[in-house]
């Protein structure tokens, strides 16, 4: 029986992104529709039952975030859809961008007519800008078609959405670092509190969530809150887009239901990873982008869940899945997450600015075969100052992968100190 | 070329893209697009940040901070390889070692016809058809030595 669900992307590849009629034909805008006759607080209360888990990678209940915004006074409000998909190995926003936009501009309507909001925001980073593009012209087909724009449905409720660029800057997909970037700042994080929901876009409660989220929410208002949970389990509710990619032969964006699939399934099913290309062996594979962590074989029966995966150490983070075989020197690819961290540190707290850096000066004499116990111990004391003193989740997380390779594969590490690693010295 | 645009022509520019702060981004991307060198050249950068309410400092600030704006002259084709973990893992190592062949330059350098530049860019979200390259704002993926080639003569000959 397959284990793949669809219901996020079951109008990808089916239809023309940019019609409306075509939307609307595969079930599209029945969330709005029955979303007006609902009293803002009973569309709360579905979502908290839902237990939508952000899909953004920080995984905070949406439910509980729109709550709090609903009792926050102030106006207006804004809404604001973060599109600034930028772990590496993550590619699942891009297809709900790209192949189905207005699921994702009707979750923002939703949200609009909840926060009674005029105005929603799309941060999509730079590197989608032919999606962009496409994006805008889905905007103006729901707006000629009555779904946004002035007065939408006869309801008398006027909401526009408005597309932002990013332009290569991970830590902008921090969302306080995110509303500095709609509002022509550096996207340098802001401290918290005041949270964003009481000082968010230009200085206005705002509600900040993700591509993902946003397309969950007419599945939710369509189906119920309790029927969305039931998809998941264990505290984790609905379907999740996984994307696999790596060494594997299926490099997609799966749907699955939470805690309904192993991670063996995940990488291993042929309609899913479809298993490691010319038989070699898995070795690690890399789990949320680069600040999530790394699991090892020994864990592939875990349950695709926030509290099995918790467990283990692991989390689903923005829902990428980097699969590496037995060629990969855990060495070699931390220092390439490294590399990742000194380019994307925004540069704006000393632990992470330069701890990254030291991370990959120490990490280097691993790989030239010159490290001593005592340069282990120093990794593992940066990796704790850094995590510990950093100023938002980009140094705060920037070692998780480290500490996963230096707790799970020690072993690994004291080899290149003897300088055996068939990668890093082959032998003649 | 941009840098013969007069200050109106950018302004203009400026203009059809939506003149205000949230745009900034995109008008800059934009500009830099039209520039036959990639880059934004101080005088736009002024008039930009005039044109949106920002001081010069601040048009600095914001040019030099997001990776895909540059305040340097570049080749008229950027080629740009992806470096983070997932390409990497689809031995995009090869890649780079092709285009360094190819065009006989560096990562970071360009050649000396002014046409190429070649550099790295972190993870762009098209890990399925990894090891890729973005070359004027393409993505191309799954890339053997014959396809780098083609799209570099594609570009020779363009």
């Amino acid at each position: 029986m397959s284990k793949a669900v669809s219901l996020l992307t079951k109008r990808v590849g089916k239809i023309n992104p940019q019609s409306v009629e075509d939307y609307v034909s595969m079930g599209g805008f029945e969330g709005l529709k029955k979303a007006l006759t609902m009293e803002p607080m009973a569309i709360i209360d579905e979502m908290l039952e839902a237990t939508l888990l952000g899909r953004g990678g920080a995984a905070y209940p949406a439910g509980k975030k729109w709550k709090q915004l609903y009792n926050i006074e102030g106006s207006p409000k804004y809404i604001v859809c973060n599109g600034d998909e930028g772990e590496p190995g993550t590619f699942k926003d891009k297809i709900l961008l790209r192949d189905d936009p207005m699921s994702v501009i009707e979750g923002m309507a939703i949200a609009g007519y909840v926060f009674g909001a005029n105005d929603g925001y799309i941060y999509i980073r730079g590197e989608y800008r032919l999606i962009q593009a496409a994006f805008k012209e889905s905007i103006e087909a729901c707006k000629k078609a009555g779904f946004l724009g002035e007065n939408i449905l006869g309801s008398g409720w006027n909401y526009d959405i408005h597309v932002v660029s990013g332009a290569g800057a991970y830590v902008c997909g921090e969302n306080s670092a995110l509303l500095n970037s709609i509002e022509a700042q550096t996207g340098r994080p802001r401290i918290k509190p005041p949270h964003l929901a009481e000082v968010g876009l230009f200085s206005k409660p705002t509600l900040v969530n993700n591509v993902e989220s946003f397309a969950d929410v007419p599945l939710i208002v369509n189906m119920g809150g309790k029927a969305f949970y039931e998809l998941g389990s264990e505290g984790d509710g609905g379907t999740k887009l996984v994307s696999i990619c790596g060494n594997v032969n299926n490099r997609v964006v799966a749907e699955v239901g939470l805690g309904h699939v192993t991670l063996r399934d995940l990488i291993y099913d042929e309609e899913f990873g479809g298993g490691i290309p010319e038989g070699k062996e898995l070795k690690f594979f890399h789990m949320g982008g680069q600040s999530g962590p790394i699991g090892f074989p020994e864990q592939l029966d875990t349950p695709y869940t926030a509290k099995a995966l918790k467990k283990e150490g692991l989390s689903i983070g923005s829902g990428a899945l980097v699969v590496l075989d037995e060629d990969m020197c855990i060495i070699d690819y931390l220092l390439k997450v490294c590399e990742f961290f000194i380019h994307e540190s925004c540069g704006k707290c000393v632990p992470c600015r330069e701890g990254n850096k030291q991370v990959h000066n120490i990490l280097t004499k691993f790989k030239n075969g010159v490290a001593t116990e005592a340069d282990l111990e120093l990794l593992q004391r940066l990796s704790r100052t850094m995590t510990t003193a950093s100023f938002c989740g980009l140094g705060q997380a920037a070692c998780t992968a480290l500490d996963c390779c230096i707790k799970h594969r020690r072993a690994e590490f004291e080899a290149h100190m003897r300088g055996e690693c068939p990668h890093c010295f082959p032998k003649e | 070329m941009l840098n013969h645009f007069s200050d109106e022509q950018i302004l203009a520019i400026v203009e059809e893209n939506g003149a205000c702060k949230e745009n900034l981004l995109y008008i800059l991307l934009k500009l830099q697009d039209l520039s036959p060198q990639n880059y934004i050249d101080e005088r736009t950068a002024n008039l930009v940040a005039e044109r949106v309410g920002l001081s010069r400092v601040q048009m600095y600030d914001i040019l030099t901070f997001y990776a895909m704006l540059k305040t340097k002259p570049r080749g008229k084709y950027i080629i740009e390889v992806c470096n983070s973990s997932p390409c990497y893992a689809s031995k995009a190592d090869r890649v780079t070692a092709i285009l360094e062949k190819e065009l006989g330059i560096k990562v970071g350098e360009t050649t000396p016809d002014g046409m190429f530049t070649v550099s790295y860019m972190p993870c762009n979200g098209y890990c399925e058809i990894g090891p890729v390259i973005r070359v004027q704002g393409r993505t191309h993926g799954n890339l053997t030595e014959e396809k780098i080639k083609e799209i570099i003569d594609g570009l020779r000959n363009a």
